[in-house]
């Protein structure tokens, strides 16, 4: 009888739901940098409020938070899953290992980015996420629009969480770098004409984000987004 | 053999078995001629030790130059050490200075066991070959040449997949222990030519199949495995064997 049988549970399986879900996250990414972005307009963040007010009250965006949140959740139990797997792959290790002869130390290195980032997550989760959808935003803004940008403000005025969020973008910016191509390979588009496009625009998504997102913290602490 | 001047340390992995640990053993070499290969200079500390009444160290090689893939040394942390595209025994002392310490280990994965020493166990690439690495043919006389018409590029391609010799390199240097570039050199060889078509996708589902049976670690496309092949199998490979796997699984009604 015909079957998906081991579609998701082989070594190829594995690698499509670390893709499939990270080319998610990936375009998640860009609609949450954009949202954020309008704090740029520096507007007392009436702008950015207006977009959370958007995100939180669409019905489309709403159900793409279950399917984000599962995607999520998928790629990191999965992620974890391969870093335990892998490792025991090799039971005795080398004694000598010259990684850097034939790849790059992100590449290498997923595990530990991704662990940096879920460090990330739960205390980002729980400093806007949590915020907005359970405990409630405290003040509305001239626009009588929840004011999430109050929130982000004062977050943002402890020296410590600022460093944890440009350090976990600079994690970000690593983890995208391998993961973006990565992904393609995955699904198995490799082609003479596209790959070099793909690796190329990967490049420059995961710098961009990631200086993008950097940014944020560092311009409300200095006092530049009021 | 000639002799040389460089005098060399070598710290090599030493077990007696698969049932029993190893560690590695120093070995002191001196007179060494860079013009020896490296599996020429491991037959001179081998005459040493044999001399001093001491087991010689058991390691792979068949051929000597390049194409048996029976050679198999993780060398300062490279399988087949430091030069590009070839494998040990076309590695020359030349690639090393007079004084080096070099540190020879055996491939290291769950699916590759140590036999003794530096050999390991590859009979799992054997049974992945076994599951599916096959094409249906007829008997009778061979067909004449270009019988079936083969684009060039495709025939080239093919016929790169297959310059694959099984070394093990690539799940070697896989910091996962992954076996999938070998598994796709030998799925793409068949892939791509007329004659592998009507077992394609069994062939895929077989070879991945037993792929995961054998115990190798899972892909992270890290890309190690093409930079440090001997061959210059390429990572493309490995996308085709994705791309039929999926296809295989997801629009193909057939399953194994």
């Amino acid at each position: 009888m015909a079957s998906f049988g081991n579609a998701f549970s082989s070594s190829i399986g594995k690698k499509l739901i670390m893709g499939i879900t990270g080319l998610f996250l990936i375009s998640f990414l860009a609609v949450h940098c954009f949202i954020n972005a309008l704090i740029f307009v520096n507007d007392g963040g009436l702008t950015f409020n207006l977009g959370a007010h958007f995100m939180a009250t669409n019905w489309f965006i709403r159900a793409m938070e279950v399917v984000l949140m599962a995607g999520l959740l998928a790629h990191i139990i999965q992620g974890l899953r391969l870093v335990f797997q892998n490792q025991a792959a090799r039971p005795v290790k080398y004694a000598v290992v010259d990684g850097a002869a034939n790849s790059k130390w992100y590449s290498r290195s997923m595990g530990l980015l991704g662990t940096i980032l879920l460090i990330f997550l739960i205390v980002h989760l729980s400093d806007f996420w949590v915020v907005s959808r359970f405990t409630g935003i405290p003040t509305v803004d001239a626009n009588d629009h929840e004011n999430l940008f109050a929130v982000m403000v004062a977050r943002f005025q402890t020296p410590w969480v600022v460093i944890l969020y440009v350090l976990a973008m600079a994690s970000l910016c690593y983890h995208l770098l391998h993961g973006f191509a990565s992904a393609f390979q995955t699904l198995g588009w490799n082609h003479k004409k596209y790959t070099p496009l793909i690796k190329a625009f990967g490049v420059w998504y995961s710098i961009i984000i990631s200086i993008l997102f950097a940014i944020m913290p560092v311009a409300i602490y200095a006092g530049f987004i009021k | 053999m000639s002799t040389g001047n460089m005098n060399l340390t070598l710290k090599i992995w030493r077990q007696k078995s698969s049932k029993t640990n190893g560690k590695l053993v120093d070995y002191k070499l001196s007179e060494i001629s860079p013009d020896m290969s490296f599996l020429e200079m491991f037959d001179v500390l081998n005459e040493e030790l044999i001399s001093k009444g001491d087991e010689p160290v058991v390691f792979d090689h068949d051929c000597r130059e390049g194409i048996c893939g029976a050679c198999s040394m993780y060398i300062n942390g490279r399988p087949h050490g430091p030069k590009e595209g070839v494998t040990t025994c076309q590695l020359h002392m030349r690639s090393f200075k007079d004084g080096d310490t070099i540190v020879v280990e055996p491939w290291r994965a769950k699916a590759f066991p140590v036999i003794k020493d530096l050999t390991v166990d590859r009979t799992a690439f054997d049974r992945v070959i076994a599951a599916g690495g096959f094409i249906s043919v007829n008997t009778g006389n061979a067909q004449d040449a270009n019988n079936l018409p083969i684009p060039k590029v495709q025939a080239d391609s093919a016929f790169e997949a297959a310059a694959c010799i099984g070394c093990g390199a690539c799940v070697a240097t896989c910091k996962n222990a992954s076996a999938m570039l070998f598994v796709s050199a030998k799925i793409s060889q068949l892939a791509q030519l007329p004659q592998g078509q009507p077992e394609r996708y069994r062939r895929v589902q077989s070879m991945v199949a037993q792929m995961d049976a054998e115990g190798f670690g899972n892909c992270t496309n890290t890309g190690a495995c093409e930079a440090e092949c001997p061959k210059g199998i390429s990572l493309e490979n490995i996308a085709r064997m994705n791309r039929d796997f999926l296809s295989s699984k997801f629009v193909s009604e057939e399953s194994i």
